[in-house]
This record gives C-alpha cells, sequence and structure tokens, in this order.
C-alpha cells in the first residue's frame, strides 16, 4: 500500500519533468525584496547544473586539497601517545606538572625520565596502563588524600578582628595575615573549595574545608591554592594524623582554638612506636613510624590528633590465650583483665582497638584489632623461620653425629 | 587606492558596529573563552588571522563565480549559495591551516591550535563574508573589514577576560554567579559601546 503510494509519486514526478519544461514553470515571488530584485527571467535548468559542477568541483578541489595537505604535512607521532592519552584521566588538572594530558603523554613516551605514575587521578590503573605501553617500570603508587590539617572552624577558634572583604583566603590573609586569632589555621573562606577540579571539597556551616575521599584525587591543587599551607597531600592510610598547624606556645595556642596542639607531650609519651615527637610547640606523628593504632588521639587532651577511623573494633581474646596477662600489663587503658594462667577478658567500654595487644601477646590469642592480619602474617613468618632454623639445626647435629 | 575608506572600514567595524556588543555575534565563544586573559589573547589572535584569510579566500570564489556573468558571459546567479559556500571554504581553509601549522610551526599549533578547531562554525567568521558580499566590499576591503571585525572581538575579549578575572574574587549574589554576572556586564560594555556610534558617518 506504501510502495504503491511512492512509485505513484515517482511516476508523477517524472511525467511533469518529461511533460514540462522545467523554465517554463512560473517563478514565485517568494524571496523578493528586502534588496532582492525581482527577475523577469530565470534559467532554473541552467543554474541547477551550474551549481551542481559548481558544488562538485569546490569540494573536489578542497577534498584534494585537505588530502594534499595531510599527506605533505604530516607529522609523525607516536602511536603510543594516543595509546598513553586513553588511559590518563583527562581531567586536565596539572597534577603531573604538564599543561594538559596530551603533554604528559607526549613526554612520558618520549623522555625516559618521566615517570609513569605521575597522573594522581587516573590512580594506580592508568599508572600501570601507561607503564606497560611505554615499557617502563612502575613504581607502587601508593593512594593518597588530601588532609586539611585544622580543626579551628568558627565555633571552635578566637577572630581577631572582623574582616569585611573579598570572600577568598588569598584575599583575607593580605589583611595582615587573616581575621583568625591563630596565623597558622584553616581561613575558611573556600578557596581550595573553588580550585578543586573534582569538586570534592565542600565548605562545613562552620567554614571548615572537608573532602570527600571517593572523589578526591590527591591532584594537589587544593594543597596549592591554600595560602595557610594547612592542606597536605599525605597516604591515604595514615588516618591518624595531628590536625593543628600552631606553632604558637602552648597557653596562646589554647586561647586562640579549641582544638589545638598546647604540645603537651603527652602523644610523645603514650606513642608505643616513637612515632610523635614534639618540636617548635607543635606536635608531629612521623607517618613511617606510625602504625595508625590511634593511641595519641585517643589520649589527646585537646583532640588536635585526629583518628580518621570512626569506630576501631575492639579486640577479643581467643581460646588460644594462656593466661600469661601481658595484654593486661601492656594495655594503655586497661581493657583486658583476667587471673594468671586462665584466658582473659576485654572490657568493650574501655577498649579503643588499638591493636598493641595483638602484637604483643606471645600466642596471637587476641583478634579483632585493625592489625591483626598484619601481626598474624609476621607471627607466621616468625613460626616458619623458626621450624627452618630447628630442621636446620637437627640437619646440623644429624651431619655431626654420622661424621 | 583609498586609505581614507579603508581605515574607515577597520574602526566601523571593530568599534562602532562591534560584532559582540552591537551586532551580538559569536557569544558562545565570547563567554566560553574570556575567563582567563592568556586564552582570551589567544583565541582573538586566531580569530582576526582567521576572519583576514576567510575573508579574502571568500571574496576571491565569491566574485570569480558566483556573481552573474562572472566565469564566463552568461553564468548563471548563484549568490542564494552563499552561506554553503562560505562554510566549507572556512572549515577548509581552518582544516588546512590545523594541519600546516602542526608541521611547519608546532610552538604556534600548541598556543592556537586549540582554538582552530572551535572557530570553524563560529558565526562571526561567516558573517564577515556574508556581509562582505552584501555590501559588494572590493578585495581589500573585504581584508580590512575582516581585519576590523577581528580587532573588535580581541578587544572585547580582553576587556571581558580583565573584568572576569576580577570578577572571580568578587562579592557576586548567589544567583547571578557564572553566566548571568558576565551577560549583565557584556550588556554594559555594550551600552558604553553605543557611544561610538556617531564617530564615523559612512
Amino acid at each position: 500500500m506504501f510502495d504503491i503510494q511512492i512509485t505513484k509519486i515517482i511516476t508523477d514526478i517524472l511525467h511533469i519533468i518529461q511533460v514540462f519544461d522545467i523554465n517554463q514553470i512560473p517563478l514565485p515571488l517568494i524571496g523578493v525584496g528586502a534588496g532582492v530584485e525581482a527577475k523577469e527571467y530565470v534559467d532554473i535548468k541552467g543554474t541547477l547544473i551550474f551549481a551542481a559542477v559548481f558544488l562538485i568541483g569546490i569540494s573536489a578541489i578542497f577534498g584534494l586539497g585537505l588530502a594534499f595537505a595531510a599527506k605533505k604535512f604530516s607529522v609523525k607521532e607516536d602511536p603510543r601517545v594516543d595509546e598513553v592519552s586513553e588511559h590518563l584521566a583527562h581531567a586536565h588538572c596539572g597534577a603531573c606538572g604538564y599543561a594538559g594530558c596530551r603533554q604528559y603523554a607526549e613526554a612520558v613516551v618520549m623522555n625516559p625520565d618521566v615517570a609513569p605514575n605521575l597522573c594522581t587521578p587516573g590512580g594506580s590503573a592508568s599508572a600501570e596502563a601507561v607503564a606497560k605501553i611505554c615499557g617502563k617500570v612502575m613504581e607502587e603508587t601508593e593512594p593518597k588524600i588530601a588532609r586539611v590539617l585544622c580543626q579551628g572552624d568558627r565555633s571552635r577558634s578566637a577572630r581577631r578582628f572582623k574582616y569585611e572583604g573579598i570572600m577568598d583566603c588569598k584575599a583575607a590573609i593580605l589583611a595582615s595575615g587573616g581575621d583568625k586569632a591563630c596565623i597558622y589555621g584553616c581561613l575558611g573562606y573556600g578557596t581550595c573549595f573553588r580550585a578543586c577540579p573534582f569538586s570534592a571539597i565542600s565548605m562545613s556551616n562552620d567554614s571548615l574545608p572537608m573532602i570527600d575521599p571517593a572523589k578526591c584525587t590527591a591532584c594537589g591543587i587544593c594543597a596549592q591554592a591554600c595560602p595557610t599551607k594547612v592542606i597536605e597531600i599525605l597516604p591515604m592510610v595514615k588516618e591518624v594524623l595531628v590536625r593543628c598547624h600552631s606553632k604558637d606556645k602552648g597557653a596562646a595556642s589554647k586561647k586562640n582554638c579549641q582544638t589545638a596542639c598546647i604540645s603537651c607531650g603527652i602523644c610523645v609519651k603514650v606513642c608505643p612506636y616513637n612515632a610523635a615527637t614534639v618540636d617548635n610547640n607543635l606536635a608531629t606523628i612521623n607517618i613511617d613510624k606510625c602504625r595508625v593504632c590511634g593511641l595519641c588521639a585517643a589520649k589527646c587532651p585537646t583532640n588536635a590528633i585526629m583518628d580518621y577511623i570512626p569506630r576501631r573494633s575492639n579486640a577479643t581474646i581467643t581460646e588460644k590465650c594462656i593466661g600469661c596477662h601481658k595484654c593486661a600489663k601492656i594495655c594503655p587503658v586497661n581493657a583486658p583483665s583476667g587471673e594468671l594462667k586462665k584466658r582473659h577478658a576485654v572490657d568493650e567500654e574501655k577498649c579503643i582497638g588499638c591493636g598493641i595487644c595483638t602484637s604483643n601477646c606471645p600466642v596471637l590469642a587476641i583478634t579483632g584489632t585493625i592489625n591483626y592480619p598484619e601481626v598474624a602474617e609476621a607471627f607466621k613468618a616468625k613460626k616458619a623461620a623458626m621450624a627452618k632454623a630447628k630442621a636446620e639445626a637437627a640437619k646440623a647435629k644429624e651431619q655431626t653425629t654420622s661424621a | 587606492m583609498d586609505f581614507g575608506k579603508l581605515f574607515e572600514l577597520v574602526v566601523a567595524a571593530s568599534l562602532i558596529n562591534n560584532f559582540v556588543f552591537t551586532r551580538f555575534l559569536g557569544l558562545c565563544i565570547f563567554f566560553g573563552v574570556s575567563r582567563k586573559m592568556e586564552t582570551a589573547v589567544g583565541m582573538s589572535m586566531t580569530f582576526t588571522a582567521v576572519m583576514v584569510v576567510s575573508a579574502a579566500l571568500s571574496w576571491i570564489v565569491f566574485t570569480s563565480v558566483m556573481i552573474e556573468n562572472s566565469l564566463y558571459p552568461g553564468s548563471p546567479d548563484l549568490t542564494f549559495l552563499k552561506i554553503i559556500i562560505f562554510i566549507g571554504i572556512v572549515a577548509a581553509f581552518v582544516q588546512s591551516a590545523d594541519t600546516i601549522m602542526k608541521k611547519v610551526s608546532p610552538t604556534l599549533y600548541y598556543k592556537l591550535g586549540v582554538y582552530l578547531a572551535l572557530i570553524t562554525t563560529n558565526c562571526i567568521i561567516l558573517a564577515v563574508p556574508l556581509i562582505n558580499a552584501g555590501e559588494g566590499y572590493t578585495f581589500l576591503e573585504s581584508m580590512a573589514f575582516g581585519l576590523g571585525s577581528g580587532l573588535g572581538f580581541a578587544l572585547a575579549m580582553i576587556i571581558m577576560a580583565s573584568i572576569r578575572e576580577k570578577l572571580e574574587l568578587a562579592n557576586v549574589p548567589a544567583p547571578f554567579k557564572g553566566l548571568p554576572i558576565s551577560f549583565i556586564i557584556a550588556g554594559l560594555i555594550a551600552l558604553a559601546f553605543t557611544g561610538f556610534s556617531g564617530l564615523i558617518t559612512l
């Protein structure tokens, strides 16, 4: 039915073309006026043919010209550049130190000294792919995140004066170091929030930047933008940090901010791994030594040390316990208790899940803490080494006896 | 040759009939690229160069083929095809410029290459040959008009970029943040540009 209609229309058109000379059709007066003059006679057939020839000709010239230009002026590009470019994050954040993703892709292919893992937004997946394409050895990329090392929001910190200027940290710091009493802290006017290309930063109601760990790619743009340098790019696994940069003396810090480090040195005393030190009136945690037990955070009197792990799983003592009472002796919060040579128990209320008991238990009887897998592995390795040494000793003995 | 007329054309195209502020053309690039001074300057330079050359090329094709009786006596009037043809000329020119520049001058390519692709389908680039054809300008006049339009666009871009860089830090009411305030500013500058309207009476 539909086909019949179409064929009918086509035959009609053909009929009209055959019967009438196209030039005999009277010209419509549409489009005449406003500068366009009406013509008495237009050679429609000639115009159509000329237009067709002209259009075909000019497009052929352009096409051939472009093809010739593409051939003659072709730039030999390493195909690996395109491949590398595909694996980058294409955020054009500049974290790698190049102008754009394309420039980095070129540099990483051409220059053997450029590391393949510079694309932080792409993460380890992109670094691996890039290393494979360029034939470079990839160093392990540790997942990192931006951390705001200040907790002095508006309600917790004191202000020296009322700042009424451009609402930007870079402008506020020009007014004699900012309106905050503590000159080391976060000014809270959101320069980092506006700088972040991934919108991973949001401002809290009390004007403190909060970083979304799911969105943050550790590109470092916020750390660069921050005029007080209170944002640092740190390994993601180091989740216990001194969230204070104040180098003022203890009393002054306390006056300026409720959550300032007052350099009391408690963290230095309690740290079982000697990771905490106090220099220039500010506690610092050596992230290479820190084992993220969270003890310092629990003991810090001003909560300047923050534990990013919201709640650690408590320790539990299994049947393996031989009742040596070692855990009860070393526990910083006195959570385990029990009689000698009997199974001990952990007080759920007191336990902070630091895992110190787990790492010190001679029979690996304490589980549930954050460091258990690590300790268990070390324990197994130690046991295997001991068994090996024993076997070797036995073998040596056998040899000496046989000889 | 009448240099007075050419100068008049340049001034008229850049100030009096500024494409952005008086004719309201090319607004997409105007608002898209004017956020930073560096990109604004790069875009303006590329734009002016492409405009002059495409005006010249279109003029050659238009006067030698498309006008009635131009190619041979009795050749038909093809002026109704000018939009398609001019787009084709500009696109072909920009594409070949892109290819040639990549080979001949890579540094220039990295500076301006990004903008070239954006230019192909820009309305000012198309408007210049169309106005040239409509007004019946000579070859030199067409190029002068293209140059003037390019300079006018560059002026608009640089004014806007310098304002918008300062605007980043200004306390703009929340509903006006971003594009809305830029449109208001463009409107205010356009008002100021009407002051040029009596400069030359053509």
